[in-house]
């Protein structure tokens, strides 16, 4: 433990650092508020801030190839993290900008009291959607199209075992990775998004009926939902798909795994659904529609699905994450999306020996990487809209 | 008779009877395979003898209620049946006294491992989350605040084998401070045991971190426009000093809560990240004996899983009635 000095000199440092620029802030001001009432902790963590700031400038222009030619693979790394955050930041900027200026006056405003983190999310939705619906336009070859070189290496540059023709390289049988990339789009967030659609159909329907019909059906659902509940979701439909495997296999097992996904989430939709319409069966209008004589179809979807949109819509975002992560970590341990369908989880899977190049090859290393990130970014966006949606209509404030 | 004590009873009575039907659940979802495991390793040219003779060696003759009856029988006493893999390899060999390994056998030390992980990850992950939490309350809306909003939310919403990737990548490859790979033996010291466990932990702390630190975060700040704040405050106390002997106690309950939550998170977390870095626990048995289709294994292994699940969330539950002084003394 060498680096224990280290630390604890730097802490030293830093908290003198400290000391002495509330002391100039004390100084230059004439004992402004804002330094006389600063505590030192406070003052520490100013200049810790500032120092890793400076740490990351300084690092960012460090040469990212030694003179002998080899990369190195840290700073490569540091510097594509941080293009990628100023890149996205810049261009969710410039996005709320467009947002502010064109569209109506109701859209407009929505964009001016859009924090940026929410517009980053809004521009990668769109983004994703839009190589969700056009990848068969967009990648430049067919997801299952094998070619006769494996493992061609990302970057495109032949001098360094490259191809033009595969920006991102190939994968461990051939298979082009910037194309299976952009079909993933098209299936892992289709089929997640067809599993929460379903999810909802089923959950929403049976809350509904329980909260209007109560009784016997109430209690039945009700303790159904309970117990598929006590079991950890993960598990549960780990569990399901081994007893399915034994009957279908490949596109069917996928299939298979859409079902057993949405049948375990709709026992969270279920509960919602169910307490949402509890409120709703007491009002008048639903009195007046069961004394006219209505039938339950008539209630469930036009009465109650209606007026119950709202805090559904938020929970539909919510469960879209959890079915979105719960199938990639599927089809990462290999029992979710099946091949020959492109699906990030699995790529990230296949691919992920090659994070240990990463400090002689940085661009193979990043290739896993950038199939995990695709995951993480729709997630990260998805996440930072709805918080941005529930911050705004609950207003937690101090 | 101690209204706490009687509403801790039920809890745990439920929690029983809740175990006791998931049970029922597991069985029947493994017993709707069609075939059996005889067939499935006998293959298309299984003579009928050998078949029946397989049958008769794993107890599968038998009718579904029997069976089931004696698989609880068994678990309640710890013996969790044969591993179908093991025992066919024992009767592969010809020898089939005493090489065949029990589930129990199987599942021990794996179990151990992964409470050890999760003990780790919780050491780190809780005290890290409530102090994160408190300052967030302590500083909030400043840029302190706003980073560690958005990084905590970064990570929640992150797939865990992303950040396992992350990682490795920066805390493995790039710069070899701890090992990527988890290979833990049984005579192990506990230092070293301790170094090879804290790269999947830190990954299980990032996941579990942020759901806790909002908790607490969103906990103080509710609290803080209370009167007695208020009247703490005018007294010329430090903020600090407020929030940590004012706020902080009577936001315990919901914190207790969501970190009970959490641990049992851990629960199905664990799995995809033992796998990511092949740490010896039961999450990695669990996804090996789905793929061989191990059916006493799987059943186990959900069985452990599904009751430390209900347990965790039976503590949240008692946690929470206990720290509530309007349950504690009812009028």
């Amino acid at each position: 433990m060498s680096s224990v000095p280290w630390i604890l000199g730097a802490i030293v440092v830093l908290l003198a650092g400290g000391w002495i620029m509330r002391l100039a802030g004390q100084k230059l001001t004439g004992n402004k508020p804002f330094f006389r009432d600063m505590p030192l902790a406070v003052a520490f963590g100013y200049v810790l801030g500032a120092a890793l700031v400076l740490f990351g400038i300084w690092f960012y222009f460090q040469p990212a190839v030694t003179q002998d030619g080899v990369p190195v693979a840290s700073v490569q790394f540091f510097r594509w993290a941080v293009q990628g955050v100023l890149i996205g930041a810049a261009a969710a900027y410039l996005f709320r900008l467009v947002g502010r200026v064109v569209g109506t006056a109701g859209s407009r405003k929505v964009f001016r009291q859009m924090p940026l983190t929410a517009a980053f999310g809004v521009l990668v939705i769109l983004i994703y959607a839009f190589l969700a619906i056009f990848a068969p336009a967009l990648a430049p070859h067919g997801q299952e199209q094998v070619f006769g070189q494996a493992n061609i290496v990302p970057g495109g540059n032949p001098a360094l075992g490259g191809n033009p023709d595969f920006p991102l390289g190939t994968d461990q049988i051939g298979r082009d990775i910037l194309s299976r990339l952009i079909y993933g789009a098209q299936n892992t967030v289709g089929i997640a998004f067809a599993t929460t659609v379903l999810a909802f159909v089923l959950g929403g329907t049976f809350g509904f009926l329980a909260a209007t019909l109560r009784g016997w059906m109430d209690q039945a659902l009700s303790r159904l939902v309970d117990v598929l509940m006590a079991i950890p979701s993960l598990i549960f439909s780990l569990l399901l798909i081994t007893v399915a495997s034994a009957w279908v296999s490949g596109f069917g097992l996928t299939v298979a795994m859409v079902v057993i996904i949405a049948v375990i989430d709709s026992t969270r939709v279920f509960r919602l659904a169910r307490a949402v319409g509890m409120n709703i069966v007491v009002m008048d209008y639903i009195e007046a529609a069961k004394l006219r004589g209505e039938g339950l179809p008539y209630l469930i979807f036009r009465e109650i699905l209606p007026n119950a949109t709202a805090p559904l819509l938020a929970e539909f975002g919510l469960r879209f994450c959890f079915v979105f992560l719960t199938i990639s970590a599927l089809s990462f341990l290999g029992l979710g999306i099946q091949p020959p369908l492109a699906d990030w989880g699995t790529m990230v899977k296949d691919l992920s020996a090659f994070i240990n190049y990463a400090s002689f090859a940085p661009l193979a290393a990043s290739v896993p990487l950038l199939a995990a990130g695709a995951i993480a970014l729709l997630t990260v966006a998805v996440n930072f809209v709805v918080d941005w949606m529930l911050n705004r209509s609950s207003g937690l404030k101090d | 008779m101690n209204p706490v004590i009687k509403i801790i009873l039920q809890r745990l009575a439920l929690g029983l009877l809740t175990l006791f039907i998931v049970s029922i659940v597991i069985f029947t979802a493994v017993n709707m395979l069609p075939g059996d495991f005889a067939e499935a390793i006998l293959g298309q040219g299984a003579t009928p003898e050998a078949v029946a003779a397989i049958r008769r060696d794993l107890g599968l003759d038998q009718d579904p209620v029997t069976r089931y009856l004696q698989w609880l029988a068994g678990a309640l006493q710890g013996d969790l049946g044969n591993s179908f893999a093991q025992a066919n390899f024992a009767s592969f060999v010809g020898d089939d006294s005493g090489v065949r390994t029990s589930v129990a056998q199987q599942i021990a030390p794996r179990f151990a491992n992964t409470m050890f992980l999760a003990g780790v990850t919780a050491a780190i992950a809780v005290p890290f989350a409530v102090t994160l939490g408190v300052l967030a309350a302590l500083y909030r809306n400043s840029v302190f605040d706003k980073v560690a909003n958005v990084s905590t939310l970064t990570s929640i919403s992150s797939p865990e084998f992303f950040l396992a990737y992350v990682l490795i990548l920066f805390l493995a490859v790039l710069n070899p401070l701890l090992p990527s790979l988890s290979n833990i033996y049984a005579d192990m010291g506990f230092g070293e045991r301790l170094q090879k466990t804290l790269l999947p932990a830190l990954t299980l702390t990032l996941v579990v971190t942020a759901h806790m630190m909002r908790m607490t975060r969103a906990a103080i700040i509710n609290l803080l426009a209370s009167p007695y704040i208020e009247m703490a405050r005018l007294k010329g106390i430090k903020p600090m000093r407020v929030i940590v002997h004012h706020a902080l106690p009577n936001a315990l309950a919901p914190i207790i809560n969501v970190i009970a939550l959490n641990l049992a998170y851990l629960i199905t977390g664990v799995v995809v990240v033992e796998v990511v870095f092949v740490y010896p626990g039961i999450g990695q048995l669990f996804v090996d004996s789905v793929k061989i289709r191990d059916i006493p294994v799987v059943q186990a292994c959900c069985l452990i899983f599904a009751a430390a699940y209900i347990l965790l969330n039976l503590t949240a539950d008692i946690l929470s009635i206990l720290s509530n002084p309007r349950l504690r003394h009812p009028k």
